[in-house]
Order: structure tokens, then sequence, then C-alpha cells
């Protein structure tokens, strides 16, 4: 008896599993204006969708998933795709995801005026939408900023054994090393790299490790995205590290982005365009700004005040997509030198 | 079929990157990943073994809460369990924090990163598949089998090695593959403790060149490991086939321990639960009591998305072990090399990472989706959008696929103790091969079914890569809350849901262990 009633409850849960799978067959019948987003950036966005919505009365329906994946699924959809917008993280994704014709043109006057030309495609696929900055970061108690100068300075042998990094797996590094690569030529790249990899740095795998690592004393300086460092000082006001703006004499700090594009078989493509300029705007941006800690990529929009005590820097304007065009030879720079 | 589709990328070999990743670590990265399911197998294998020796076969304090208490490291996702334990011994984590601030600054442990750190803390999270298959296989064997060895003058030690050891090997192998098949597969865990293996390989050229196919090439590798895993457990298994003619009595009658011997046993299950389950789970609760607040900010529809897991873990455990039950009966059914090694094989997408594995399924679901919406189109004129992909029922498929060889590999430990004389019995007296299954088999191998519903049921509720690629829209998860936040290191808001995870794993270990214990 017990065991019948154990199979059937389990019958039932079965059933009731498989009865979920009919919902998206069903017509939604006359539908309300939506706009279907695959997004690989998972927090610190809800509030502008729900602002686009109050705003247009266009619903935003949401699918979260890892960018290499969603990738394969908008691939694998193909012309069939419910998707009408792709968000997600760092150039080189956004750059792979529109050579591989994943992404739409869109012409927009009010995006083109909002974003300026280094943080979105030159062929206007994708639009950058937020900055992180990748810099050094250092324990104020150990280290004076006249010491720092460069991401290049890093090799120098006096910080042997003082340098926390995320691997260079991370695709943050990938770009970095990208961005060095086009400025520097891949040898000259190459022997920056291997000058860092001299100096034995410890790596860590978390950017939010890395600063806690310094802030303990287990390494002096480390590279990370500034807003990791944002989070910690919310909560903690006196967390003793500090941002250093690296290349403000030469060639600016380097910078990242999360970006959207209209996907190229978007069945709500006037709406996913809307979003898009909508994310754009001075108001989607401070909600960006503010939930995030990232930086506005519309100067427009005005920076939260914990990031905004760190003084404006200046950015090294290299176009971001190149970091997508030249990621592949990064990752394989960083496994001759032994980057790992 | 998803393991096919990973061979199949061998049709297009991505010469550049295989030369590259030649002349700079692919040795290094496959040593790596032999050393780490070496340790691993070795480690899960005797902690496995040993607990489940000492629960089913002693009585010491707390045997009766440890007896189900040790299942449990296997209710959090690893890369949890690892990141929770390495935030504790790290650097910056509170233990060698109070190091320095009570011997000075030099004071400290070794770092915990690197090889021995990802073993003990694989061993630790992967051991229950061991110890779950043990106790299973000692409670089986009954109290008649150790008797008769140690009425012919074996010591309780001789009668464990000589008798109930081997008896129980094929559950013990079983359980030790698993755990070893985990290992090849993970990438959480050991990326998080800086250990390189062949999965971050795998995702460098993914994720780092963009460069899928090489991708799923390398994972070739992994299912090749994991043949040679198989052919090994083959092996291992012996020629030797033990079945046992007499199952339901007393069962086994435990020793109980006293003095020194008795606060041994409860001190190294104390010990084990606590290093494994209890110090990460603190840690996840420190986390979650800060954030109660403002949880509900944090995470709407909470609710929700338990009822989503729930429903999809029971879908899948019965889904799968109803899969498992037909492939391991019909390797019984036609004894043959062939079958069983098909049979084998099926189970072998378990040694892939999970992001592969899915990506192996979406492939040829999305375009059998294009073929019935083409035709669909046809047939109605007009529009149609794809269905199954982004389905429930097409994630339960994935589900199930995905852990195949658990529920595989659990049932077939206990079907095979059943004596073949009990099928030609059966069959005799005129039932057929389904009465046959009903009636003798599964009554029978009980406590092995309920063993493979738990943990298909915790693996699924576990699941990450599958379950975002392949989930409807607004479907969420509890483990797609935990990866969303982790994934932007906001390790204290997937706390709740993490526990919620425990919650929800912690049910269904409860429900087996009362009921197979009522079974006998």
């Amino acid at each position: 008896m017990r065991r019948t009633s154990l199979l059937g409850a389990l019958a039932v849960a079965l059933g009731a599993a498989l009865a979920l799978t009919v919902l998206p067959v069903v017509p939604t019948g006359a539908q309300a204006p939506e706009v279907v987003v695959y997004t690989a950036r998972h927090y610190g966005q809800e509030a502008a969708f729900d602002a686009f919505t109050k705003k247009t009365g266009i619903t935003v329906k949401l699918l979260a998933g890892q960018t290499g994946e969603l990738f394969e699924r908008l691939k694998a959809e193909g012309e069939r795709t419910p998707a009408d917008v792709l968000v997600t993280v760092d150039a080189g994704n956004l750059w792979n995801a529109s050579r591989a014709g994943l992404l739409a043109k869109v012409d927009s006057p009010e995006l083109l005026a909002n974003i300026p030309a280094h943080l979105r495609d030159p062929e206007q696929r994708w639009f950058g939408l937020t900055v992180r900055a990748r810099t050094i970061m250092y324990n104020v108690k150990k280290v004076t900023p006249v010491e720092l100068s460069t991401y290049e300075a890093l090799a120098d042998p006096k910080w042997k054994g003082r340098i926390c990094l995320r691997t260079s797996s991370y695709i943050y590094n990938q770009s970095m090393i990208a961005t060095l690569i086009k400025r520097h030529g891949e040898p000259k790249a190459e022997e920056i790299v291997r000058g860092w990899v001299a100096n034995q740095p410890i790596l860590i795998s978390g950017d939010t490790k890395i600063l806690e690592s310094i802030a303990a004393g287990q390494c002096d300086v480390g590279l990370t995205n500034h807003y990791y460092l944002a989070r910690l000082v919310a909560k903690d006001a006196a967390f003793p590290v500090a941002p250093f703006w690296a290349n403000q004499s030469t060639t600016g700090t380097h910078v990242n982005v999360s970006g959207a594009g209209v996907t190229a078989h978007a069945k709500n493509r006037a709406n996913a365009v809307k979003l898009v300029e909508f994310l754009s705007s001075p108001e989607a941006q401070q909600m960006f700004a503010d939930q995030s800690f990232e930086y506005p990529a519309n100067p427009q929009a005005a920076i939260n005040p914990i990031v905004a005590k760190w003084g404006k820097f200046k950015q090294d304007d290299i176009n971001i997509a190149s970091a997508g065009e030249l990621q592949a030879a990064a990752v394989k720079l960083a496994d001759r030198a032994g980057y790992k | 079929m998803p393991p096919l589709a990973v061979v199949s990328s061998l049709a297009r070999p991505a010469r550049d990157v295989w030369a590259h990743l030649w002349r700079t670590q692919l040795l290094e990265l496959t040593l790596n990943s032999l050393l780490l399911v070496a340790g691993v197998g070795a480690g899960t294998f005797v902690l496995g073994t040993a607990l489940g020796w000492l629960v089913t076969s002693h009585d010491f304090p707390g045997r009766r809460v440890f007896e189900w208490a040790l299942v449990l490291p296997l209710a959090l996702p690893a890369y949890v369990i690892g990141f929770a334990t390495l935030g504790l011994l790290d650097y910056p984590g509170p233990v060698q924090t109070m190091l320095r601030r009570l011997l000075g600054p030099g004071a400290g442990l070794p770092d915990p990163r690197g090889y021995w750190g990802v073993v003990l803390v694989m061993t630790l999270v992967f051991y229950p598949y061991v110890y779950l298959l043990a106790r299973t296989a000692f409670r089986e064997q009954g109290a008649a089998t150790l008797e008769t060895a140690r009425t012919l003058g074996r010591s309780r030690w001789q009668a464990f090695r000589q008798v109930s050891l081997p008896m129980a090997r094929p559950s013990l192998v079983a359980g030790a593959s698993l755990a070893m098949m985990e290992a090849l597969a993970d990438f959480g865990t050991v990326a998080t403790f800086g250990y390189r293996t062949l999965t971050e390989a795998i995702y460098r050229v993914w994720y780092g060149m963009f460069d899928r196919v090489a991708a799923a090439q390398l994972a070739t590798l992994l299912l090749l490991f994991a043949l040679a895993l198989l052919l090994l457990e083959q092996a291992l298994r012996g020629r030797a086939r033990f079945v046992q003619s007499q199952r339901r009595g007393p069962g086994v009658q435990r020793m109980p321990l006293t003095g020194g011997r008795a606060a041994a046993a409860t001190a190294a299950c104390a010990l084990v639960l606590t290093a494994a389950f209890v110090a990460p789970l603190g840690r996840l609760v420190v986390w979650a009591v800060g954030l109660v607040p403002t949880w509900r900010t944090v995470m709407p529809a909470f609710g929700t998305v338990l009822l989503n897991t729930v429903l999809l873990a029971s879908a899948a455990a019965v889904l799968t072990c109803l899969l498992g039950l037909a492939l391991g009966y019909a390797a019984r059914l036609h004894p043959v090399a062939a079958v069983r090694v098909a049979v084998r094989v099926a189970g072998m997408g378990y040694a892939l990472p999970g992001s592969v594995i899915a990506v192996g399924i979406l492939i040829p679901l999305a375009r059998l989706d294009h073929v019935v919406a083409a035709i669909t189109e046809w047939a109605l004129g007009r529009p149609a959008g794809l269905i199954l992909t982004g389905s429930a029922a097409a994630l339960v498929v994935a589900y199930a696929v995905r852990f195949l060889a658990v529920g595989l590999q659990t049932l077939e430990a206990s079907l095979v103790k059943i004596p073949p004389s009990f099928d030609d019995a059966a069959r005799s007296l005129g039932a057929g091969v389904t009465g046959t299954l009903t009636r003798v088999h599964l009554p029978l191998m009980r406590s092995g079914v309920l063993t493979a519903l738990v943990l298909v049921f915790v693996e699924t509720v576990k699941e990450m890569p599958a379950t975002l690629l392949l989930r409807p829209f607004g479907f969420d998860t509890l483990s797609v809350a935990v990866w969303e936040r982790t994934a932007e290191s906001q390790w204290p808001e997937a706390a709740i849901p993490a526990l919620a995870i425990v919650a929800a794993g912690l049910f269904p270990v409860f429900l087996a262990i009362r009921l197979s214990s009522r079974s006998r």
C-alpha cells in the first residue's frame, strides 16, 4: 500500500510538471505589447526595465543565462527565436554575437547621441550601456600612489610577490590583454604579460576575493573592476583599499562595457529599439549607476557618489570592439607567457 | 545522444587550437584531471565505505542521526561548499585572520588552493555517493552472511574484509565512479581553488577563443577518460558475481561500541559532517541572516521558484529512474557484451561539464523543433514558434540524460545482487517480464530504488547549466537563483536560495531513509 501511494504521488508530480510544459504552447491571444530580452547581466537592471514598462506600456520578458549558452540558444533558435534584445557583459561577447550575425544594425540618432563612439560597435549592432573600469587597486596602508603608474609597470621586479591577479581565463583580463596587443603589438604585449608572470602573482578567483586579500595584506596591489570595490566600500567605508587610475599619462585606464543589441530576427523590433534607446537615456543610466556602481555610458547621467569620490579619469578610448577581435589572440598569448 | 553530438564535433578537427594547446598546456591539464580523479576516487571510496560500515554495523552515540545526516553534503552544490570552505580557510578568512591576530602577522596556514584543497573538498562533497550505496549494500547483506563468516572463525575485521567488502564491491565501485565522473566534469570547484583541469581548457577555448567546436572536441577527451573509468570499473567488479539468496533477515547485528571507541566513532562522524556540511552551512546562515530584513525585495516569487524546483526534480527523478530501470533490465535480460556496453555508454554523459551536455541537448532539440515548426507552418499557413526549445518537458529530458548514470549505477548495483534463479522461478510460475519486475525485483530493490530517486532528485535541484539554458521564460528555479547571484560575486544574496536548496534536498533524503528503514 505504502509503495502504491508513493508511486502515485510521484506520478502526480510527473504529470504536473509535464502539464507545465504545455503552458508555453498556449497562444497568448491578442497580445499586449512586449519585448523579449535574453540577458547575461543579472543584477541592477530590474529597476530600469520596470521604468520602461511604466513609461511605454510594453512588457519586458526576461531570460537570464550565461553568455556562451545564451549565444548558443539564440543561434540554435535561428529565425524562430523569441528574443528581441540581447543584453550581455564584456565587449568581446558583444563582438562575437554580432560576428555570428545574431545582432541587427540599428539606425538611431538617439543612441548615437547618447553613447560615445568608442563604447559602441562601429557598425551600430550593439551599444555599450554601462562602463566598468579595470584598474590597479592598492592597500592604502602599504602602498603610496606615487609608486604606481601603468599596467605595464606592474611588470617591474619591485612588485615581485606583491600582486594578486585573476586567472587569464577571466574574460575581463582577456579583454585587457587584447587592448595591450592593440596598443603595443603582440611581441611587446607578450613581454609585458611575461613581466607580470615573472613577478609571481597570487592567482585568485574572484575580484571581491582579490580586494579582500589586498585588504588583509596577502598582497599589496591587484587588478579588479571598480564596482567590486564600490560594493565593499558601501558596506564598510573604512575598507583599506583604493583605486589607482592606471595609465593616465599614457593611454588611459582600461574600460569594458555591458551592452545590448537588437537581435537579427526580432519579432518586436520597434519595441526592441525603443528599449535599447530607453536604456541609454539619462533616466535609465542613472538607475544602472545607482544599483550597480558602474559608470553610466551616457555622459549626461550622474555617477554614484561612492564612485564619484574616486575622481574623474581618462578612459582608454580604443574602440572596445577590438577587444573581441583580439580576444582569441589574447588567450593564446597568455598561454604562451605562462599566465595561468 | 548528447555524448554523440560531442563526439561528432571531431568531424571538423580544429587543428590550430589543438596544436596551440599541445604546445602550451594540454599535457599538464590532462595530468591534473587524472590526478584529481584518482585522488577523489580514492578519497570517496575510503571515506564513504568506512562511514557506511560504521553506521550499519556498529552502535554509538548519535548513530541514528548520523545515519541520515551523513548524506547531507550532497544537498549543496559542490561549488557552494568549495567557495564557503575556501572563504573560511584562505588568507583573508576568519581562521587565518584569527591566527594572525593571536600569533603575529607571520602566522597562518598553507594556502588551501591547489591540488590537496580540491581533493579534500571534493572528497567531502562527493563521499555520500559511496556512503549511500555502501549503506544500502551493507544493509542488504543481512545478518546471516556476516554471522556465517564469524562462525567460521573469522574476526569481525576479517569478516568485513573477506566477506562484506567483496560482496558490496559493485555498489562501492559504482558510487566511487559517480564521484570520479563528477570530478572529471567539475568546473566551478576547480576554478574556485585555482586548480587547472581539462574543463578549464574547454571553457577557455569556448568562451575565450569563441570556438565551441574545438571545445566540444576537447570534451571528447573527458569521454575517453570516462570510458577508461568504465572499463576499470568492470575490471574492479571482477568476474565474481555475488548474489544474495536471503535478504529479509534481522539485518546486521550492530556491535555496540563503548568508551573510547564509541567516542572516536561519534567524533569521526561529527568531524566529517562539520567539515563537509555544518561549516559551509554556517557560513550561508550568517550571510542569510544579515539579509533577512530585505529579503522580500531581493527575491520576490520565492514560493513559485520553490514549487518549480520541486516539480522539475520530482519529474526528473521518476523519468530518470524509469529509464535507468529499463536499461538496467535490458542488460539483465540480454546479458551479452554489446548490450552491457551500450547501457554503460548511455550514462557516460555524466563525465561531461553540464554546459557542454546542455548545448549537446539544445542543438539536436532545436533542429527537431525547427522541423516541427516548419510542418506546423505548412499545415496552418501561419508562422509558428518553437515549442520544445525552452519547455519544461525538454528540461526534464535533459536532466534524465545528464543524470542517467546516477540512476543506472544505483539501480544496477542493487539489481545484480538478485539471483538469476529468482527470475527463472518467477517465469516458470507463469509471471511475464513485467510481472517479474514489479512483483519480484522491485520489492527486493526497494532501498536501491529509493536511493536512486533521492540522488537524482537532489542532483536536479542543484543542476544549473542545463536549467539555465533550456528553461521556459520566467521559469526560475532555486539553482538559477543561486547562480544569478554568485555569478556577480553576490554570495550573501545567494545564501537564502542556497539554504532553500538544502531544505528541498533534505526532505527526500529524510523520507527515503525513513521508508528504507521501515522496509526491514
